[in-house]
């Protein structure tokens, strides 16, 4: 179907929050009524959410006085 | 102008950010803690060219791009696309969104949030080429905008999209590798053999 192909094709944009408030107001119509396509950009909204949520590190706390010295180090 | 009094208040807060984006392009704790280091250096001396209430993060991440690049790269290379096996869209959910979909009715807190481990995740980002990298790191992770990547990068808005989608391809390939090592996955969730999951949902 069309609607899917188009909506598909702006997967990324959708989820990215680039596109323009009609073209995204479309695509959220369609996904309203298109399940195939909901579960599809449900799932990459997801994925998307797995990778910020798991590549977090602690910063060392030796790291952070460090920088700290210096800066003050530098004024 | 900003007043360099105001940097510590200002750009310490932003270091966990940077690092975890620094481990991802150094793979190394020690050169990430030199990057970092660095780049709050750089970011200090260089901060009364800041435009204030413009997106500090962003500029802080630019200084932290273009030093990986010249201590990591000799030189900057341009940016030869560095090949990607084409791989298809929606290749992890085309292999997994239908076991995702038959596990949860079986248990609803089973999510793909639980499926992957940090490590994998961090390496499946890791083993991305350079270019592809950066922009799923600053996309995915940091939640930048195409246009503040671009500027970042120093690339036009164009390749950021291709490079993200290329990023983004591979990446579910890598973690539907880690999947299928664990046995989460297997052959028959590949869709060249026949669907296991028919969509014949009422909806």
């Amino acid at each position: 179907m069309d609607d899917c192909h188009d909506a598909l094709h702006e997967l990324y944009q959708y989820i990215d929050g680039e596109l323009t408030e009609g073209r995204r107001a479309d695509i959220t119509s369609h996904l309203n009524a298109c399940g195939e396509c909901f579960e599809a950009f449900d799932f990459q909204a997801e994925l998307r959410q797995v990778v910020a949520h798991k590549c977090r590190d602690e910063v060392p706390e030796a790291l952070k006085a460090r920088v700290a010295h210096l800066i003050e180090g530098e004024a | 102008m900003a007043d360099q009094a105001t940097f510590a208040d200002a750009a310490m807060p932003l270091m966990g950010s940077l690092y975890s984006a620094a481990l991802r392009m150094t793979r190394n704790p020690a050169d990430a803690e030199d990057l970092v280091q660095e780049t709050y250096l750089k970011a200090y001396r260089g901060y009364g060219g800041f435009e204030e209430g413009t997106n500090l993060k962003a500029w802080l991440y630019r200084i932290l791009t273009n030093t990986y690049i010249n201590i990591y790269r000799a030189k900057k290379r341009r940016p030869d696309e560095t090949d990607l096996d084409e791989v298809e869209d929606l290749y992890l959910y085309r292999r997994l969104g239908g076991l995702e979909a038959a596990q949860i009715s079986r248990s609803a807190e089973d999510e793909l949030m639980d499926w992957f481990t940090e490590d994998e995740v961090k390496e499946a980002v890791e083993d991305l080429p350079e270019q592809f990298r950066l922009a799923v790191l600053l996309a995915d992770v940091e939640g930048f905008s195409y246009k503040e990547i671009a500027e970042i990068l120093e690339i036009p808005i164009g390749t950021v999209m291709s490079r993200l989608h290329r990023g983004r391809s591979r990446l579910q390939k890598s973690l539907y590798d880690f999947a299928r090592s664990r046995g989460l996955a297997d052959e028959d969730t590949d869709p060249d053999a026949p669907p296991r999951r028919q969509t014949q949902k009422a909806r």
